[in-house]
Formats: C-alpha cells, sequence, structure tokens
C-alpha cells in the first residue's frame, strides 16, 4: 500500500510548507460527500493522528488516515498547471466514475 | 479534473464548495489581483504573464470596453474616450478636480459625482472603475476555476466616506462581493506578516509614479491600528523622471523639442533612473528626429545629488505623520516600502537612515498591497483556522457637527480607529424648541464654513421645554468599512431620526492634504475666528444681561453710577463690530468690572427679599 507525490507536487508542497512556516508535512484523506459520494481533502499536516500510516516521498511525509489509505492507494498526488489555474490533481487508480470536475467520485 | 489547493488542518472544504477569495489593489495607475494557494499569497498574472493591469478604460462607440494593456495602447489615439487613473475621480464633484483643464476628458457635472462623456455614452468613474474589476475578476475565475466568494479591495487610508462607498458601489457592479475595504498600508503590513511580528508602531512608506503616502500603524494585541497618515499627492516616481530630462536637456543643448522628442526624452530618462536602481552609472544615448544627438555618462552620485530635494520631500509628511501619532522615529520598530519609486536606492537609504534601520524590501513593492489583501481576504472568506484578525483602521478626517455661531464641534477626531461611535450631548437654545438641525461635518477646521458638509438632517417632535433643557444625544457611528451614521434622539422622549451619510461627494487625497494644511496654516486664524466668535456670543450675552438688569433694578444705582454702566455697554457695542478679540475681551472685563458693585446690590437685595419673614432654622 503507498500513496506518491511527484516530483513537481513534491517540491510545491515543501515550498508552501516553508512560506507558511510550520507544519510536519501534508494530510490526504477522502470523505464521503459530494456528488459522487466521495471527495478528497488535501491539507497541512500539523501533528499525527493515532493509526496514521506515514509515507514519505520526495522527502516530503504524506500522511493518511487507515480508512482513507483503502481509497488511496496507489495514488499519486502531481501538481499541474490549466490554462492560468494551477494545483495539486489526484491520480487514483481506484476511481471508477467521478463528477464532472472530478472533485467528488466513486470506487 | 479539478485541482486542489492544500488547505489548513481541517478547513478542507467540500466539493464545488470552495471559498475562493481574492485581494484587488485597485490602483491609480495600475491594478493587481491576488489569492491564496495552498497557504501562499501569490498575484494571479493574465495570459501573457503579467500581473499589472493598467487600470485604463477605453470605450468604442459600438458598446466594446477594452480594459488594461489594449486600452493604454490607444491612449494617444483616442484620448477622448480612454479613461485613465478613474480613481482620481471616485467621489468627487467636478469643483473637486484641480486640473480639468489639462485633462482630455469631456466632463459632465452631475450632482453627487461627476461623470464622464465617452464614444459608449456617459459613464461615471464607478462604472468605469468597475470594468477595471470586472476584468480582476474574470481573470481570478479562471486562475481559480471557480466563482469567486468575495474580494478585499484597498483603499488609500485617507479615501473618506464617498470614495469608499464609490469603490464598493463599483465593486458591486462589477460582481463582486466585497469581504472588506482595507487600508493599502495595512494590506501592506500583512504582507509581510507584521501581523504576526511583535507588538510595536511600524511605517509604511509608500511611494509609487505619481503619489507619495506614508502611514504610521501600531500593531498591538494583534490589531492593526493606523494611527496617522500623511502624504503628498504631487510627488512620485514621474519628478525623478522630470529631473534626469532636465539633466538630458543641459547635456545636450537641444533645439526646442517636438512633441515626440520630448517623450523620447523622458522614456530615456525614465530608462536611466530604472538603470540606477542596479548600476553606479548609465550612459545616456538619444538621436533625436531633428539629427542632434546626445551622449552622456549619468552616475549614481549624479542622480542622487540632482534628486536629493525630492527625496526630502518625502520626509517632510513623514515627520508629520510621525508627530500626529505623537512618536518619533525610533519608536518605529520595522518600515515597510511600498510602490515602485522604493526600489531606488537612494529612497531606501534616505529611509534607513531618517528610521536609523533598514526598511523591509524583499516583497515586490509593486504586489505588496495585493498580496496582503489576498491574505486578508483568505482569512474573511473562512479559510483559516483560528486566525481572528480584528483590523482597525483610521479616520482620515475629523468628523463633527456644526453649532451655534457656525463653529465646528469635532465629536470623532482625525486618526480615531474604526469601527467606532462617539455620542454627545447637545440642547437647545430657544424656549419652546421643538426642532433641531443637524448638520455633519468632517474637516479639521474651527469654522464650519471651512469644513466639507457631509451631511444634513432634522430631529422632530422634541417635546417644547425651556431652552437648554432637552438633551439630545447625537451619536456618530463609522463601521468597519469607514461609512459614517448619525442619529439624534432626544433622551426624554425618545424621539429619534437619523441618517446613514452617503455623502453627495467627497474628499480626494489632494482635497485632504489642502485641508490639512488650511487646518495648520490657518490654525492661527481659526483660533482668532474662534475667540472672536466666543468673545461676541459672550459680549452680546453681556450687555443683554446688563440692560435687563438695569430695566429692573435701575434703582438700586444713582445717576452717575447708571451712566457709568450705560457708558459701559455703549462702549462694548462699538467694540462689537469690530475684529480685535483682545479688545473685546477687555471691553467685557471692563463692562464686568463697572457691573460688580451693581451686581452685589443685586445680590443682596434679593438675599434680603429672600430672608424676608423667613425664620432662621430654614438657613440651618
Amino acid at each position: 500500500m503507498a500513496v506518491t507525490l511527484s516530483e513537481r507536487a513534491a517540491q510545491h508542497i515543501s515550498n508552501f510548507i516553508t512560506k507558511r512556516g510550520k507544519g510536519i508535512g501534508i494530510r490526504l484523506g477522502v470523505r464521503t460527500s459530494g456528488c459522487s459520494g466521495m471527495a478528497y481533502s488535501l491539507e497541512f499536516a500539523d501533528e499525527t493522528t493515532a493509526g496514521d500510516e506515514l509515507f514519505v516521498s520526495h522527502g516530503v511525509n504524506v500522511y493518511v488516515d487507515p480508512q482513507s489509505l483503502s481509497y488511496l492507494d496507489g495514488t499519486e498526488l502531481d501538481y499541474a498547471r490549466e490554462g492560468l489555474n494551477e494545483g495539486f490533481k489526484f491520480n487514483n487508480p481506484n476511481v471508477k466514475n467521478s463528477c464532472g470536475c472530478g472533485e467528488s467520485f466513486n470506487v | 479534473m479539478a485541482l486542489l489547493q492544500i488547505a489548513e488542518p481541517g478547513m478542507s472544504a467540500a466539493p464545488h464548495q470552495h471559498r475562493l477569495a481574492v485581494g484587488i489593489d485597485l490602483g491609480t495607475t495600475n491594478s493587481l489581483v491576488a489569492t491564496v494557494r495552498s497557504g501562499m499569497a501569490v498575484v494571479l498574472d493574465d495570459e501573457a504573464g503579467r500581473s499589472l493591469l493598467p487600470s485604463v478604460v477605453r470605450y468604442h462607440a459600438d458598446g466594446v470596453v477594452d480594459v488594461g494593456h489594449v486600452a493604454q495602447s490607444a491612449q494617444n489615439r483616442d484620448p477622448h474616450n480612454t479613461i485613465v487613473s478613474a480613481k482620481r475621480f471616485m467621489g468627487r464633484g467636478l469643483a473637486d478636480i484641480e486640473d480639468v483643464a489639462s485633462l482630455p476628458y469631456r466632463f459632465v457635472d452631475a450632482p453627487g459625482m461627476l461623470q464622464l462623456k465617452t464614444a459608449a455614452g456617459v459613464r461615471s468613474p464607478v462604472e468605469i472603475s468597475a470594468e477595471i474589476l470586472r476584468a480582476l475578476r474574470q481573470r481570478a475565475e479562471a486562475a481559480l476555476g471557480g466563482e469567486l466568494v468575495g474580494a478585499v479591495i484597498t483603499v488609500p487610508a485617507y479615501f473618506d466616506d464617498a470614495q469608499r462607498q464609490a469603490t464598493k458601489d463599483a465593486a458591486q457592479v462589477a460582481g463582486l462581493n466585497v469581504l472588506r475595504l482595507l487600508n493599502e498600508p495595512t494590506a501592506a503590513a500583512i504582507a509581510y506578516g507584521l501581523d504576526n511580528a511583535a507588538e510595536g508602531v511600524y511605517a509604511v512608506y509608500d511611494f509609487g509614479g505619481g503619489t507619495f503616502d506614508i502611514s504610521i500603524l501600531r500593531l498591538s494585541r494583534g490589531v492593526f491600528e493606523v494611527l496617522a497618515t500623511h502624504g503628498d499627492s504631487a510627488l512620485g516616481g514621474d519628478d525623478f523622471d522630470q529631473r534626469v530630462f532636465c539633466w538630458i536637456l543641459e547635456q545636450g543643448r537641444f533645439a526646442p523639442l517636438s512633441a515626440n522628442d520630448a517623450r523620447l526624452l523622458l522614456t530615456k530618462a525614465r530608462d536611466a533612473k530604472e538603470a540606477l536602481t542596479e548600476h553606479t552609472e548609465v550612459r545616456v544615448t538619444a538621436v533625436l528626429s531633428t539629427g542632434e544627438m546626445m551622449d552622456a555618462t549619468l552616475t549614481q552620485d549624479e542622480f542622487n545629488r540632482m534628486t536629493a530635494g525630492l527625496v526630502n520631500k518625502t520626509l517632510v509628511p513623514t515627520r508629520k505623520a510621525l508627530r500626529d501619532a505623537g512618536l518619533s522615529a525610533d519608536d518605529v520598530k520595522g518600515v515597510v516600502m511600498v510602490g515602485g519609486s522604493t526600489r531606488m536606492p537612494c529612497i531606501r537609504q534616505a529611509v534607513a537612515d531618517f528610521f536609523r534601520q533598514t526598511p523591509l524590501t524583499n516583497l515586490d513593492p509593486d504586489k505588496v498591497v495585493a498580496l496582503g489583501a489576498a491574505t486578508q481576504a483568505d482569512v474573511l472568506a473562512g479559510n483559516r483556522a483560528g486566525d481572528d484578525w480584528l483590523l482597525l483602521d483610521v479616520i482620515p478626517l475629523s468628523l463633527g457637527l456644526e453649532t451655534m455661531g457656525g463653529l465646528t464641534e469635532k465629536v470623532i477626531p482625525r486618526n480615531t480607529t474604526i469601527p467606532t461611535a462617539r455620542a454627545q450631548e447637545f440642547t437647545t437654545f430657544k424656549d419652546g424648541q421643538t426642532a433641531m438641525s443637524v448638520h455633519v461635518l468632517q474637516g479639521e477646521r474651527e469654522l464650519a464654513t471651512d469644513c466639507r458638509s457631509l451631511a444634513r438632517f432634522e430631529l422632530r417632535g422634541i417635546p417644547p421645554m425651556v431652552a437648554g433643557a432637552a438633551r439630545i444625544r447625537v451619536t456618530f457611528q463609522v463601521d468597519a468599512d469607514g461609512l459614517l451614521s448619525v442619529s439624534a434622539r432626544e433622551q426624554s422622549t425618545g424621539v429619534e431620526a437619523s441618517v446613514q451619510v452617503k455623502p453627495s461627494y467627497g474628499l480626494a487625497d489632494s482635497d485632504i492634504t489642502r485641508m490639512l494644511k488650511d487646518a495648520f496654516t490657518h490654525a492661527r486664524d481659526d483660533m482668532y475666528a474662534r475667540a472672536l466668535t466666543e468673545q461676541i456670543v459672550e459680549a452680546q450675552g453681556l450687555i443683554a444681561a446688563t440692560r435687563a438688569a438695569l430695566a429692573e433694578d435701575g434703582a438700586l444705582l444713582n445717576a452717575a453710577e447708571t451712566a457709568a454702566v450705560e457708558a459701559g455697554i455703549a462702549s462694548l457695542e462699538t467694540l462689537l463690530g469690530g475684529s480685535d478679540h483682545h479688545a473685546l475681551k477687555r471691553g467685557v472685563e471692563a463692562l464686568n468690572a463697572a457691573t460688580t458693585e451693581f451686581a452685589q446690590r443685586r445680590m443682596d437685595r434679593n438675599v434680603r427679599r429672600a430672608m424676608a419673614g423667613q425664620k432662621l432654622e430654614n438657613f440651618g
């Protein structure tokens, strides 16, 4: 079981954490909500929670809680630029279909 | 799929519910939009990678509107329909614009705010600003991939009610929800994270292309407070270009220049100035249309020498702002540099020398205000946990009302932090008075006629009482955006009247500067005027009282004494027509002295009358 970051994503995350001035890494999660049932969450991590899985990718700590991990296994988090917009993108092999914008999905 | 940003712990938004918020620096020359992405404030660029949007709007006859670079490029070709610096006209009447004649626009004087006649019809500065805001909103929505929940828009700290209201109106026209208007210096301080810094006093030195502003801020208990602002609305980087331009003319000894050659040399001057921020000398070469040539070297020392006067000119308002705040340069903990002109080494050096510390310059001085606004917008949109910022701003000019005799009574003094509410009690002047007119004023002068009239309203239905018995509480309230409401309430009956001050038109930067300057230069005149008015009121009161006493108790005086008192009245009356308040005061004192004996006798007589027929124990 693993969750990884693309090199570009890792670079941006390190940069953001440095600018923010605190944080031990990022936390990826899945919550049940949204038009297709589930949604990603992407947050800065300031502390670990009991049961967290820790993956270290390109030197960045990625924390995932065990429930979310079953939906996120194999996911690579990438940083992309689309037109004027830029941000993080989940490449998740578990997703069967997602809503038009991809913000929520089901497996 | 959608692109996500890293949220603060526990602050992830539900899908499709990202609280996208931006900060907008709506500038006179250029505007910017910024946002917070994954916790970091960034300025949003356009498709061509440019972050500055020239604050220029061009109207075509067919209704097409160009904004920004496209409009700017047409400025010389189509000056009537290409509006530059609309910010200067926000909330202002035609009478407020001093250089109307030199501007290429076809102004229409309208009640409230001036308007401009363009190929697409008559447009108000609010609509023009709205075009700029709309362009920034579209840029932001494209860059953030969704609709904005709101924006923080920055305004100069000295913007008055009308100008702030006009800015809010423009945002509304552009379809933007205004989370908050934020003072530019406060935004700059936030961009530098000074809100998380040690408590203390900070200075924001904002030197742009055409204006200079200095603000003194105090951070205490996590709260920013603007202590004082000052500036020079006619001093900027352009003046430095002008000095270099003059130097070029001296070097070149050219024949009278054509407009094109003058423009060419002015551009050369600006390039030279900019080159000198990184190099110690620059070679200036030019070939004019007449075939004349120049080739000379300008050193940084020479540049510093010829612009030293301009640099010093910024230190005058800086001193004044510190004095207004009751502080000295040593009290200032940090200095934030804003505006492109602060890139000049001579400016940085002068500021460093003045405050005896190195100013903060690591953020782009053109972007710092927008970045701070974005940070504030992120907080107000609810994307930060636990952060509880309360930003305080300041009232640029005192607010008050007109009292008897045309004097100004200040209710909220200048530089009071907002939001604020102050109340003061007033009373009726005449017996049986049932209405009171409240005239709301803004300004520093002692006489109401010298201040700006903001609004008038009437409190009616005061029960008839003897003069001075009614208690009318007038409350001035200024909200977080700096907008004023005034209410008056008669305390015994609860009769109330109020007004939301949307002044017919406001004051601009130069007006404020002028009014403040007037207040200083006229402080002496004002003091005399006030003293004179007070003495006149006093003398009139004394004459009336003395006459009444003579009519009632003239019998207590012999003929000679009566003549002396009457002579006193007569001489005081002749002084009333004059303008010497000292003489008037002496006259009042003389009449007082002349009537002391008379007053004593009246008092004794009254006491005797009152005591007559009373038993002694009643006075125990």
